[in-house]
């Protein structure tokens, strides 16, 4: 099942200097809320996407603690002001700690 | 009057077995409000995260004021802030008071972000109020809050 976990980032590979650009990134997970049932009327353990993080150049962006009320394959954006170029980087922890980064390149010209 | 007798006993019976559904039916109701969070919940999940009395204003919640299926409804929240070193968003929580946890997602800021708003896909339960509480740098705090209507709740049973 976590063979299938692969976030996808949209965001511009090219901005002016100090423009506010949006990042939008999904992760196909299922965010098992700890709600659902299976088949045998038994409750379905949570496990769920519950930490991400941005960073630009290592300087932190955003970060975000989820709770099992967001809907699967977690769908976030949010903006970066670009400064400079360098590197945009997301990690997402699930609550068994395991984790997935994506790596954008921005380049200022 | 004798072939009267069953009809009113009927009748009886029908309004004993009706008046036993209708109990039934309020503690099934009773239960399901017990399992899912009370907006006092969504407001005890959020004074834990921002301090002080919040005001309304600088936040916007946007959601569509009718989802059809709650197990993604779009929101966008945004706060109306400058994002400079002296003066940004520091954090933003979002709340949903009728879902089975309140918390919804909490996020926080650095003034690199430029710009403080995150479009999400929530699960709503059922009809329920969401709340935004953004927490400015300087420590004032603000909120929103949204209705939003479900005709498909989304908490998988």
């Amino acid at each position: 099942m976590s063979d299938d976990i692969k976030p996808r980032i949209r965001v511009q590979a090219k901005a002016k200097k100090d423009e506010v650009i949006e990042v939008k990134t999904l992760i196909t997970h299922p965010m098992e809320s700890g709600q659902r049932k299976d088949a045998d009327g038994k409750l379905v353990p949570r496990l769920i996407v519950s930490g991400f993080a941005a960073t630009y150049n290592d300087k932190p962006v955003i970060s975000a603690t989820l709770e099992p009320a967001i809907a699967a394959n977690p769908y976030m954006s949010f903006f970066l002001r670009v400064e400079e170029s360098g590197t945009l980087k997301m990690t997402w922890t699930d609550d068994q700690k395991q984790s997935w980064t994506a790596e954008n390149k921005i380049e200022v010209g | 009057m004798q072939h009267l007798q069953p009809a009113a006993l009927g009748r009886r019976k029908a309004l004993a077995r009706a008046g036993g559904y209708g109990l039934a039916a309020i503690i099934g109701v009773l239960a399901a409000r017990d399992a899912a969070a009370t907006p006092d919940a969504a407001k005890e999940w959020l004074a834990a995260l921002a301090k002080g009395a919040p005001r309304q204003g600088m936040v916007t919640l946007q959601a569509p004021e009718i989802a059809e299926n709650g197990n993604a409804v779009p929101v966008t929240v945004s706060v109306e802030s400058e994002m400079t070193a002296t003066s940004y968003v520091k954090a933003l929580h979002v709340a949903a008071d009728g879902n089975p946890n309140p918390g919804v997602a909490s996020f926080s800021f650095t003034p690199l972000a430029g710009k403080a708003e995150v479009q999400l896909r929530v699960r709503i339960a059922r009809t329920q109020k969401l709340v935004a509480v953004a927490e400015m740098s300087d420590g004032s705090v603000y909120m929103a809050s949204r209705e939003v209507k479900v005709t498909i709740g989304g908490c998988g049973g």
